[in-house]
């Protein structure tokens, strides 16, 4: 077995797009070795990190690409989430604050768990903004387990 | 975005019939549960159990439509696959819903 797999996709930052692009990686992360205890962490965070590109970083804006560089290492994987549209405010990862739920039904939050969700799932996140470029780092682990 | 429905003793049964509620579809299905529920019993269940991924834009409109519904009118949810369940969990939505393991489950005596 390989100490280090590849998987890459780049698709238009539409919802469309990005719905059957996060499909198609976490059934290639799988095929390639993603520990199946993982692979909903590794869903549900990369799911919320490409809606913010299509929802906030291209709002406004006439919608480019979303490139993804997946590293499958033996006991952790790196996901790179690349795009060219507004950079995260502040120039920072925005905390991962859960939306409060309110008192009534009529509070209740319809949104604002990306972040949220992104940071409880995954061991490390990292940003940087460069030459008008959005690079977002994220970092599962999973010590291995014996079997 | 396809939904069905059935009427059972006093609990209206909604099925949603997309393996996924995501960002892509959040806002027709909002708009599918406002028609397929209006005039509906008081109690709606949710039928999840075709549902094998949900993102938090699909988890805010299931929300939206328990709102849409009024406060004379509940939403409960079954057939929660774990993923589904997961996402319900981290989100502390599993207090707000009750959520039933399977259909029957949510149509026992005991449940009503």
């Amino acid at each position: 077995m390989c100490n280090r797999n590849s998987l890459d996709l780049s698709f238009a930052a539409t919802e469309a797009e990005a719905s059957a692009g996060i499909a198609q990686l976490s059934i290639g992360l799988e095929a390639q070795g993603l520990p199946p205890h993982k692979a909903a962490d590794v869903k549900i965070a990369l799911a919320e990190a490409i809606n913010n590109v299509v929802e906030h970083a291209y709002a406004g804006i006439t919608p480019a690409k979303v490139q993804v560089h997946c590293r499958l290492h033996q006991n952790w994987l790196d996901i790179l989430i690349s795009d060219t549209g507004n950079p995260l405010p502040g120039f920072r990862v925005p905390e991962g604050v859960p939306a409060p739920l309110g008192s009534s039904i009529d509070e209740l939050p319809e949104g604002g768990f990306g972040w949220f969700l992104i940071h409880e799932l995954t061991s490390d996140i990292r940003y940087e903004r460069s030459d008008g470029c959005n690079r977002l780092s994220l970092r599962f682990d999973f010590p291995r387990h014996t079997i | 975005m396809a939904l069905t429905s059935t009427t059972k003793d006093a609990t209206q049964i909604i099925k949603v019939h997309s393996d996924r509620i995501d960002a892509a579809m959040a806002i027709q299905f909002k708009e599918d549960m406002r028609n397929e529920a209006e005039g509906g019993a008081e109690r709606v269940v949710l039928d999840l159990s075709g549902v094998e991924f949900i993102d938090s834009s699909g988890l805010g409109a299931i929300v939206a439509s328990m709102k849409q519904l009024g406060s004379d009118r509940r939403l409960d949810l079954a057939g929660l696959h774990p993923f589904v369940e997961k996402v319900f969990r981290l989100t502390r939505m599993d207090t707000v819903f009750k959520l039933y393991p399977t259909l029957d489950d949510a149509l026992a005596p005991s449940a009503k």
